[in-house]
């Protein structure tokens, strides 16, 4: 069944003078419920434009998002209260998210109150349950986020996410800013509470190891639009469109050689995108009609590839 | 074939207030050799770089006991002018954060050539000349419009060029480079690597890679230390170590990450978080989140074992 359906969704940020820079270009993406779903990409690809525009953190400039058949778009804020029960997000940075002024227990009994869920002694007891639910000790409710590591601070950001029971994660990097040794205990948790409460999720990152590692689907993003999208590991093992190959052969793996084609270039400035296909100026197999004509996001045999390599 | 090394740390103890930050740490980096330190936050790889080139911050940093030679000199020993001397001319260093290691008020060229003229005898016109070159040198396109910019003007792995181009400017033997492309997207972090590991080649210059990426490490050191609570807990050639890893946390450290494992299963994490210093567990740094934990983990510190070809600090070894 689907959960959210993505459609056409673009957003344009306005500057000085006049100035566009088109973060999202007609993005189209469902997530079924119970799906993990992966966007990956470089800076400036627009991943995180994404996962805030589907909570409306972001206001959309266009397109619609359909929470469970209902457009969320042109919603007012009254009416899209009651949806951000079903729809939260966790970000990349658990020093910056959290308030340091307020104990853990009111960080993550706070959303229960603002949306006047149950009593007092209710909403604790439901904090107590979701500190048991992340691995953290009880007595963390009367402690400061500041008394905690990093690794233990997105604990309790992912207990306030989960607070209202919520039917759909935005992970925005949630494990980007961790050790080693703390980000695999942080993908451990989120994949455990994923099936055990059968929640979707929208798995933001740049690293592809890591969304090989949680997703069941993946969507690669490059200025702004998707690219490419298919089942995990069809896309990690056969990957179609030339940005997808390279971006998997530049990643370092361990144990493995160095033999591979880096890519030349950087991500040109999305306030002033090439013309046609947006990465024909670093494409090795660029052809002249990529410099003319954009393509369009086709479904092919694999998956669906935005490439005139393939069928358009 | 065995070269006296360029640079040997030696016991190396370094103290924040009173807390021990580095607890013994020895090192030594050969001519020419990409030599990889990496360790997970507060581990220490830092501020074992940036004693190198005598950039701690003193106070609160205190150097409490060791040595650390360059080419037979003690830096340790050395005066402020001796010091001068050797930054840049002989070792010089390029950081995670290009924005902030360059001055925002000058341009790009005239940052580099400025580093040309207090270094070696040269007028302004052959420094800035030399500074074209070297932004060419680095694999900027239009080196000539490029010395015009300013830092701003510049996307992030043009500044991390123009950092290393600022680094070769006298021809250093020794390059640090402090998580050189954590900041930097995966393809460009691709083009910088392959740019030292190419200036290496050809220049003959060692490098010193600090990184927590043991990716990075496997595909360009020769050589790789890891560091867990102040200490090398494990060195060895590159090959050996990630076939062959014998420290329980260097062990667990490779079993952990999402690409040694498949798809969905899930992860052998390790329990428990880095100490912080001041905070460190006594006997072996690691042992409250070793699997692999002796009683004597607990009360001694591990001695040096193995040979010159792949040395470790753990009792209890795989």
């Amino acid at each position: 069944m689907t959960l959210l359906e993505i459609k056409n969704l673009s957003k344009i940020y306005h500057g000085k003078n006049g100035a566009k820079v088109q973060a999202l270009s007609d993005v189209s993406l469902d997530i079924t419920a119970g799906e993990v779903v992966g966007v990956v990409g470089e800076s400036g690809c627009g991943k995180s434009t994404l996962g805030r525009s589907l909570l409306r953190l972001i206001e959309p400039s266009g397109g619609q998002l359909l929470f469970e058949g209902q457009d969320i778009v042109p919603l007012k804020k009254s009416a899209l209260k009651p949806m951000r029960r079903d729809l939260q997000i966790i970000f990349q940075d658990p020093f910056g998210s959290l308030n340091p002024r307020h104990k853990v227990g009111k960080v993550i009994g706070e959303p229960l109150e603002v949306h006047g869920i149950g009593t007092k002694q209710q909403r604790q007891e439901k904090v107590r349950e979701l500190l048991d639910l992340v691995g953290l000790p009880q007595n963390a409710i009367d402690r400061h986020p500041h008394e905690f590591s990093g690794g233990q601070r997105q604990r309790i950001a992912i207990a306030r996410a989960l607070a209202l029971d919520p039917k759909l994660i935005v992970a925005d990097e949630a494990v980007s800013a961790l050790d080693v040794s703390i980000q695999s205990q942080i993908i451990n948790l989120i994949a455990k509470l994923q099936k055990q409460l059968n929640i979707s999720i929208l798995f933001i990152s740049h690293d592809l190891s890591v969304i090989r590692h949680v997703s069941d689907r993946i969507a690669i993003m490059y200025l702004g639009r998707i690219v490419e999208m298919g089942e995990t590991e069809e896309v990690m093992q056969n990957p179609q469109h030339p940005y997808t190959q390279s971006l998997l052969s530049a990643i370092p793996r361990v144990g493995e050689k160095r033999a591979r084609t880096v890519l030349a270039g950087e991500v040109p400035d999305p306030a002033n995108p090439p013309s046609g296909c947006a990465f024909n100026t670093r494409c090795p197999k660029v052809m002249d009609v990529c410099k003319q004509t954009r393509p369009e996001l086709k479904a092919q045999a694999q998956g669906a590839v935005a490439c005139h390599l393939f069928p358009q | 074939m065995t070269q006296s090394p360029l640079l040997t740390i030696d016991d190396l103890w370094i103290d924040v207030g009173s807390n021990p930050v580095i607890e013994g740490v020895s090192l030594s980096i050969k001519p020419g050799e990409m030599l990889g330190l990496v360790g997970e936050s507060g581990c220490g790889k830092s501020v074992t770089a940036l004693s190198i080139m005598r950039l701690l911050a003193e106070p609160p940093m205190r150097i409490r006991q060791g040595a650390i030679h360059y080419d037979g000199q003690d830096i340790l020993a050395m005066s402020n002018a001796e010091l001068e001397r050797l930054r840049g001319n002989q070792i010089a260093m390029i950081f995670q954060e290009p924005m902030t290691s360059l001055n925002p008020v000058f341009t790009i060229g005239d940052q580099i050539a400025e580093v040309v003229l207090l270094h070696k005898t040269s007028d302004k016109a052959e420094a800035a000349r030399r500074a074209v070159e070297l932004l060419e040198r680095v694999g900027i396109p239009a080196p000539e419009k490029a010395a015009q910019k300013y830092p701003h003007e510049m996307s992030g792995g043009q500044r991390q060029r123009a950092m290393i181009a600022i680094a070769l400017a006298c021809d250093p033997k020794l390059l640090i480079a402090d998580e050189p492309t954590t900041a930097l997207d995966v393809t460009v972090q691709a083009q910088i690597l392959e740019l030292i590991e190419d200036l290496r080649r050809e220049m003959g210059m060692a490098v010193l890679l600090i990184t927590h990426d043991l990716g990075v490490v496997s595909q360009y050191c020769g050589r790789v230390a890891v560091m867990y609570g102040g200490r090398v807990v494990e060195e060895a050639p590159a090959e050996e170590l990630f076939a062959n890893p014998r420290h329980r946390y260097t062990e667990a450290l490779l079993r952990t990450i999402p690409a040694a494992n498949p798809p969905g299963v899930e992860l052998p994490a390790i329990p428990g978080t880095v100490p912080p210093p001041g905070a460190r567990p006594s006997g072996c740094a690691f042992h409250p989140r070793c699997s692999a934990c002796l009683d004597i983990c607990t009360e001694e510190m591990p001695e040096l074992t193995g040979d010159d070809h792949h040395r470790l600090r753990c009792w209890n070894a795989a």
